[in-house]
């Protein structure tokens, strides 16, 4: 391969395997929202489609870490997630109290039983 | 009338107060935090600092980059990687097709909407949907742009940031760092779930996930927030309907 594929290389691949895949489901949601009003029974549908999605992503990163995070046992990501969740319904439903206690509960517990 | 419409705000002013509202909000510490853990899995990766500032503004997704560098960085093939990429990122179609009929007005074109159907993220979203039925429509776009750029640019500084700061970040630090993003998403997904039918699809969508997952389903998310989303909906219409 000459010199300028092999420097460029990475970037195709960002535009072919990470750009591409990802924006084709914006574009279709452009295509399949013309037309919907805010009020209309399929937009609360595709809301509750998203968030329960998103859910599931949740779940996900948390039950299958990927990185470094996986290097924390599974037992800790959970209950540091339910601490996080906790403190939030329990302090003025603050996104921020919710994110920084699960942040305390996971690193306190990454230390307390460090492999 | 006229000194109503006197009052009425110039584009460049609502876009900052986009930028403002974002800077303002927990999503720019939980980006920068984000960003720097995405930094630093991408210079342990051996990718360039510049590849990882063009996926932040390209991508635009956090579960998809972090799948992007760690599964290019160990050897997955192209196909393999564009699969668990495109995967990951279902949920932004529905995503768009909520948001977008919140942001459309009587004079909007469908080019306004191309830029933000590509900011279309998880951080944009909830706060988009959380603060744009209280706006004027006309005003909606350009706040929405002013509060994704301003997101995007977080991301695209403290990727830089993580980049070179990647040697000296503890592993513990690490790991916490990518707890922003599925802590962050759980809350703020939480408190934007006011009517029950998000309640419902948030609770079922965290059970029905991992399971789908578990039993090795194909398109798990996408199954997740078809059963999840739509159970959630029926409770809704049958709650209607009783009452």
């Amino acid at each position: 391969m000459n010199a300028a594929v092999v420097e460029l290389w990475p970037y195709l691949l960002l535009i072919m395997v990470g750009f591409l895949p990802n924006e084709l489901w914006r574009a279709l949601g452009l295509v399949l929202a013309r037309g919907l009003n805010d009020d209309s029974e399929i937009v609360v549908w595709a809301r509750a489609v998203a968030t329960a999605i998103l859910a599931g992503v949740i779940a996900k990163l948390i039950l299958f870490s990927a990185g470094a995070l996986a290097n924390i046992p599974l037992g800790i990501r959970m209950g540091a997630a339910v601490c996080g969740f906790l403190a939030f319904l329990a302090i003025r439903r603050s996104i921020f109290v919710g994110v920084i206690a699960g942040e305390i509960a996971l690193i306190l517990g990454g230390f307390a039983f460090a492999p | 009338m006229s000194a109503h419409e006197i009052s009425q705000p110039s584009p460049a002013a609502v876009f900052f107060a986009g930028v403002k509202s974002a800077i303002l909000s927990v999503f720019f510490l939980v980006l920068a935090g984000t960003y720097i853990g995405i930094g630093a899995l991408a210079h342990d990766y051996g990718f360039s600092s510049w590849w990882l500032a063009l996926s932040s503004i390209l991508v635009w997704a956090a579960p998809a980059q972090v799948i992007l560098v760690s599964a290019l960085g160990t050897g997955a093939t192209p196909v393999e990687v564009a699969i668990a990429v495109g995967l990951s990122a279902i949920r932004l179609l529905p995503m768009v097709v909520a948001l977008l009929p919140l942001l459309r007005g009587p004079k909007t074109r469908l080019r306004d909407l191309l830029l933000p159907t590509h900011f279309t993220s998880v951080s944009m979203w909830v706060e988009s949907l959380r603060l744009l039925p209280g706006m004027a429509r006309e005003r909606r776009v350009a706040f929405c742009n002013g509060l994704s750029v301003a997101y995007q640019g977080t991301a695209v500084i403290f990727g830089f940031i993580g980049y070179y700061l990647a040697a000296g970040v503890p592993p513990m630090f690490a790991g916490a760092l990518l707890f922003l993003t599925p802590m962050s998403f759980l809350v703020s997904t939480a408190r934007n779930a006011r009517h029950l039918v998000d309640r419902l699809a948030l609770a079922l969508g965290l059970a029905v996930g991992p399971l789908l997952a578990h039993w090795q389903v194909g398109l798990d998310l996408m199954w997740t927030g078809v059963i999840g989303g739509s159970l959630a909906y029926g409770v809704h219409r049958l709650r209607e309907a009783v009452r």
